[in-house]
């Protein structure tokens, strides 16, 4: 298991260097968008009008957090990730369109995200569910905040600016790999031999 | 323990909400301590995360999750306790402020219109289940539970015949294929018989039972056992990372049945499994534990 470190903008050497299983401390910039704010992007993107920020440059991360506002300024408050299968049907579409290098989530994701991952030269990297205290220690400030009317706090697009954000686990890397599948294989097995065992 | 006064109910209300969403209750971080202890590698790292998460929450006062839940209510209320008219506004009232000044995440939208109310007040929300007992006491169990976790509840109408075995293994693949979603190290609350809506309410309100206390009934802690060793024999583990912690224990609640039927009901509870309970006690003090 290795330790790495990495800023934003993330380039296609600091993601060719990625394995499963690896852990990595994030440090530069973020931005958060729920299955509501994948879907508001991408029809913005498609009617050909301007995301009022550059998604490239940043990593996406799946979270919907709890901010606070103190004399004008937002401040998140708690900020773990939410579960990322509720992204699924976007993912392929949006990794195309907006050409983001990382996403941060929980839980994992599909077939289709991890073709898409290896098309973009992107990876996935699974942060600890429900680790919204850390998290927050990590978030060194809120740079803007999107669609917060339409959307709402937690489905909302918050930028923000992160240092040693983590710990990250490599879960799907640029290479169509997928620690997901590989424990979904080994858990069919498990079950097969105990009913077999059973029988 | 302090006086109750209509005046300082909703404060220590709200103090009670904002407790359960920043500390966790003893036995669960006991469990988890235990988990830490035993993991290794990827499912090590998760444990720490959530150890030193914990940490910071409770120092900082802030909510160990971002997903600051559903408010739900379990109240056993004394039919002759004084402000038993008052209670559900002054819990509504109390969330209401808890979502500003704790501050919890708004959490409640209208299905319809897709509209977030900002203050966590809602149709039906917070929900509130009433227990009316004989007396002039109260006990409110607070539970605020996340989506992630609840999103992965299950409900089985099975066919009477066959029962235990079946139930079993369709408790075990369903937490197989629900893997890391709902943040496990979980709780499993199950509910057996009575009817749908019967078996999911039990096996939600298991989960205010504190982590290592087996059902009073022997042949259902036994069951409670026999799962607890079969889910954690998956191999899951902490957050989907493989490994020896997949439940933190498993409780399990009965009713009755009808003959023909066999109800049984899963709700999962994250490894923040956020409780506190509020006593206001016949000499007029309250408690919150």
């Amino acid at each position: 298991m290795r330790e790495i470190h990495l800023q934003t903008p993330l380039s296609a050497k600091d993601i060719k260097k990625l394995s499963i299983g690896d852990t990595v401390f994030l440090s530069g910039k973020l931005f958060t968008a729920r299955d509501q704010a994948h879907k508001k992007m991408i029809e913005l993107k498609k009617k050909a009008k301007k995301i009022p920020f550059s998604p490239k440059e940043m990593v996406l991360y799946h979270a919907g957090p709890v901010a606070r506002k103190e004399k004008n300024k937002w401040a998140i408050v708690s900020a773990g990730p939410t579960t990322s299968a509720r992204m699924e049907s976007f993912e392929k579409e949006f990794l195309s369109l907006f050409g983001v290098k990382m996403i941060i989530g929980k839980g994992g994701m599909g077939r289709e995200t991890l073709k898409a991952l290896k098309k973009a030269g992107a990876v996935y990297v699974h942060f600890t569910g429900g680790a919204g205290a850390l998290a927050a220690k990590s978030i060194k400030k809120v740079e803007n905040v999107y669609f917060l009317e339409e959307l709402g706090i937690p489905e909302a697009v918050w930028i923000l600016r992160i240092e040693k954000f983590g710990p990250l686990i490599v879960t799907m890397d640029a290479k169509g790999n997928s620690f997901y599948e590989k424990k979904e294989k080994v858990a069919t097995k498990a079950q097969r031999h105990k009913e077999k065992q059973q029988k | 323990m302090a006086k109750i006064s209509k005046k300082n109910i909703e404060e220590i209300l709200i103090e009670a909400i904002e407790k359960a969403e920043t500390e966790l209750p003893k036995d669960v971080i006991k469990a988890l301590k235990n988990a830490a202890y035993i993991e290794k590698g990827l499912a090590k790292i998760q444990m720490e995360a959530i150890l030193e998460n914990i940490k910071i929450a409770s120092k900082e006062g802030i909510p160990m999750c971002q997903d600051t839940g559903i408010m739900t209510f379990y109240i056993q209320a004394g039919t002759e306790f004084k402000y038993l008219a008052d209670l559900k506004k002054m819990l509504e009232n109390a969330v209401k402020r808890a979502t500003k000044e704790t501050p919890l995440r708004p959490n409640t939208v209208n299905p319809f219109t897709g509209e977030n109310s900002g203050d966590n007040l809602g149709r039906n929300i917070p929900y509130i289940s009433w227990d009316m007992v004989k007396g002039s006491e109260c006990i409110i169990h607070i539970l605020p539970k996340g989506g992630g976790s609840e999103n992965m509840s299950a409900l089985w109408m099975l066919n009477s015949a066959e029962g235990f075995d079946k139930a079993k293994k369709l408790i075990v693949e369903h937490i197989i294929n629900a893997g890391g979603q709902p943040c496990p190290p979980t709780i499993a609350g199950i509910g057996i018989g009575g009817g749908a809506d019967i078996c999911m309410q039990l096996a939600k309100k298991s989960l205010l039972r504190k982590i290592g206390e087996p059902h009073r009934e022997k042949k259902v802690a036994k069951m409670e056992k026999e799962l607890f060793e079969l889910i954690n024999k998956t191999g899951i583990g902490p957050m989907g990372m493989g490994g020896a912690t997949t439940v933190l224990d498993v409780h399990i609640e009965y009713a009755h049945r009808h003959p023909a039927s066999f109800p049984v009901g899963l709700v999962l509870q994250c490894w923040a499994n956020r409780r506190k309970v509020i006593k206001f006690e016949k000499n007029g003090s309250i408690k919150v534990i």
